[in-house]
């Protein structure tokens, strides 16, 4: 396991994962693992996701963020108001850039909310605790203040692929070549990583364990094409599109699969991104340097106080992105969007394996948190297991998911 | 005048920290304290334990600001407000606590704030690795474990990797804080090798050691300090272990020292 540098822990997770998959399956008799629930299941991560990428941050550095689901009610309403009323007066009605500049804002207004947070915490040395939960008040009642409660609907149309449904779907042949691009990227990425290991002649990995892990990921990869590709659209939702590019509908009828959901594609994009922020850029060494020791990180001449206020911004932009995503997905914003997030982010970063005292935390650990505190959820609405029950059981499984990560990580030490 | 004529034959010290004064909370840490350090010089700084030894050279080192005083680099008044600005005038610490990121490995502590990149600007950690290897090699040449968080390794190659990140980036001014309070003989032994050959090349040393042999062999001044003060500072060779030792202990300073203002006054 050493030499071929696998993390055990994600292998532990992944095995979860698939525990809790096969659980369900048998329980819904079959009905968990079937393209259109596993769809569904992507869709419904993607706005936690996104968020605890940023929430491994936030805690490798000995940080709490417990404003970010207030935060989303927040900046979603502004979002829904911008589109909503304030843009079709000045651009009008169904204007094209509409949904660009609604996402610019969502993506600004968190970000602005963030800094200004992580500049309390940083420079005036308030702790991180009692700002986000003054943040997580404040903001929740700015969110009401925004349109005095009302709800705000419907969006724009071309802003709700970014929440999935059926327009956020990109087809079929789009999503084997993201798929393709994807394994490629792979591919290329191990082989430059050899290549360079080769060059300051270090030792390599053996060939075939460089093998699976490049199967393991393009598998992982491309079966998720497939199963996105397998989810059909509806007959009606089909026909149309067939009759939009001038062709004739068949007289059998014609399956047409989904494909990849915008907002999956997003919350991918924005793993890769701040996976390789945190492994591959100067910051994201000095965010784990200041988790491992705040004192040393600042003797070396870090700036520690800019690096945490970027890392509550960056918290804040990726709040902004989910306020989109959840917007979206609801066609509409409403003041308590996002209740109790903070919750399930902080949860999903955890169970992905950040410690909570600071300097451990990978981004694919967090994304995995997610989609196992996701399929807990659906599962349990799939075999009818009622909503008090559903809170007690995700509770035990944190519960116990970090004592296990506790035992484990001290028969390490 | 003799003054200016001493100035023309002599170039100024390395380093003079002048009248440093520092309180925490009402406790004078370090009281009105004058050092100096000329370049291929090693000068131990002594003292019993709270004297204000760490305090004073991490003022130096810009982890502290002083209350009052004025540091001299090369002859120039120097502000170093904080250790970005120390390690620009080339001063480089081993502080007594290590201060290494415990959850990072070796070559990520010896590179931290100072990473080198790729042509991306991403960072370069084959690079740094490979500089790492060269640079431990050096100080430590048993040691392997490169890719551990350095909280796996053991005292003496913590301490190694606080050295090694200290040497690396061609330093002027070398603060050395108990830097071999964690290492065996043989390492001890290299760290000491280390030190004269540094000094040959024209670095100036503080050296911090409760271990007075050492710094009788290593030294070629002594400052010592008790609470918070100069007792006297002199040359190693014109005082004895045990004058060093009674300055220490009592504050008495003998007569081949130069007397500070934390000298014991009026008595022989
Ligand atoms: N950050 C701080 N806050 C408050 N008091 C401090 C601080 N740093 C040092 N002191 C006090 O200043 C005095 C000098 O401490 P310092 O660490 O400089 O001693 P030292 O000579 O290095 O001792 P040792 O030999 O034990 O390392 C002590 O009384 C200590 O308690
Ligand atoms: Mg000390």
């Amino acid at each position: 396991m050493r030499e071929i540098e696998f993390d055990p822990r994600m292998i532990g997770m992944v095995a979860a994962l698939g525990v809790i998959w096969l659980g369900f399956n048998w329980l819904s008799d079959g009905a968990f693992l079937t393209p259109r629930n596993l769809w569904n299941l992507l869709v419904q991560t993607a706005s936690i996701a996104v968020m605890a990428c940023g929430m491994v941050l936030v805690i490798v550095t000995r940080n709490i963020d417990l404003s970010v689901g207030s935060m989303l009610g927040f900046v979603g309403m502004v979002v829904g108001l911008i589109q909503a009323r304030l843009l079709p007066e000045l651009l009008g009605f169904e204007h094209p850039a509409t949904w660009f500049i609604s996402i610019l804002v969502s993506v600004a207004l968190g970000g602005v909310l963030g800094l200004f947070q992580g500049a309390l915490i940083a420079y005036l040395a308030i702790p991180s605790f009692i700002v986000t939960l003054g943040g997580l008040l404040v903001w929740r009642g700015a969110a009401w203040w925004v349109t005095q409660g009302q709800t705000i609907a419907p969006m724009d149309t071309r802003f709700r692929p970014l929440g999935g449904g059926i327009e956020g779907a990109i087809g079929t042949g789009a999503s084997w070549a993201i798929g393709l691009v994807i394994c490629a990227l792979i591919l290329a990425g191990i082989v430059l990583a050899r290549r360079r290991r080769r060059r300051f002649g270090f030792g390599l990995r053996p060939i075939w364990a460089e093998g699976a892990i490049a199967a393991l990921g393009c598998g992982a990869v491309l079966g998720t094409v497939m199963v996105a590709n397998a989810y059909p659209l509806p007959a009606g939702v089909a026909r149309r599109l067939v009759e939009a590019r001038g062709l004739v509908w068949p007289e059998g009828g014609l399956t047409i699969g989904h494909g990849l959901a915008v907002p999956v594609l997003l919350a991918l994009a924005v793993g890769i991104v701040m996976s390789f922020l945190t492994k591959r850029l100067r910051f994201g060494r000095y965010v784990f340097a200041i988790g491992g020791n705040p004192e040393a990180a600042q003797l070396s001449g870090v700036n520690t106080r800019k690096v945490l206020t970027l890392v509550f911004g960056l918290m804040g932009v990726l709040v902004g992105i989910s306020a989109c995503i959840s917007t979206a997905r609801l066609n509409a914003a409403t003041n308590s969007a996002g209740a109790l997030d903070e919750l399930y982010v902080i949860a999903a970063a955890v169970i992905g394996g950040t410690s909570l005292a600071g300097g451990v935390g990978t981004i694919a650990g967090a994304m995995l948190g997610a989609l196992v505190m996701q399929s807990l959820q659906s599962g349990m609405v799939l075999i009818g297991v009622d909503t008090p029950l559903q809170n007690i059981v995700v509770g035990v499984v944190l519960v116990v998911a970090v004592w296990l990560d506790g035992l484990y990580r001290r028969k390490l030490s | 005048m003799s003054l200016a004529t001493a100035r023309d034959i002599e170039p100024p010290p390395l380093v003079e920290m002048r009248d440093i004064s520092i309180a925490f909370g009402g406790i004078k840490a370090v009281d009105t304290v004058s050092v100096d350090l000329k370049a291929g010089e090693v000068v131990g700084l002594l003292g019993h334990n709270g004297a204000g030894k760490s305090t004073l050279i991490k003022i130096l080192s810009g982890a502290y600001r002083a209350d009052a005083g004025e540091i001299r680099i090369s002859g120039e008044p120097a502000v170093i407000a904080n250790p970005r600005d120390a390690k620009r005038y080339g001063i480089e610490t081993i502080y007594q606590t290590l201060a290494l990121a415990d959850n990072v490995d070796a070559a990520a502590n010896i590179f931290l704030g100072r990473e080198l990149l790729t042509p991306w600007h991403t960072l370069d950690d084959s690079a740094m690795e490979s500089e790492t290897r060269k640079v431990m090699g050096r100080l430590n040449p048993h040691f392997r474990r490169f890719k551990e968080p350095v909280k796996a390794l053991s005292g003496g190659q913590r301490q190694s990797v606080a050295i090694a990140r200290a040497i690396y980036f061609n330093a002027r001014v070398l603060i050395m804080d108990e830097p071999t309070a964690a290492l065996g003989p043989a390492e001890t032994k290299q760290v000491a090798d280390l030190i004269l050959e540094l000094k040959r090349q024209g670095i100036g040393i503080f050296l911090i050691s409760h271990d007075l042999h050492d710094v009788f062999d290593l030294a070629d001044r002594v400052s010592v300090m008790k609470n918070g003060r100069v007792v006297g500072t002199a040359r190693t060779s014109d005082v004895t272990q045990d004058e060093v030792l009674a300055m220490i202990i009592s504050g008495k300073c003998p007569a081949g020292a130069t007397p500070g203002p934390g000298a014991l006054r009026g008595q022989a």
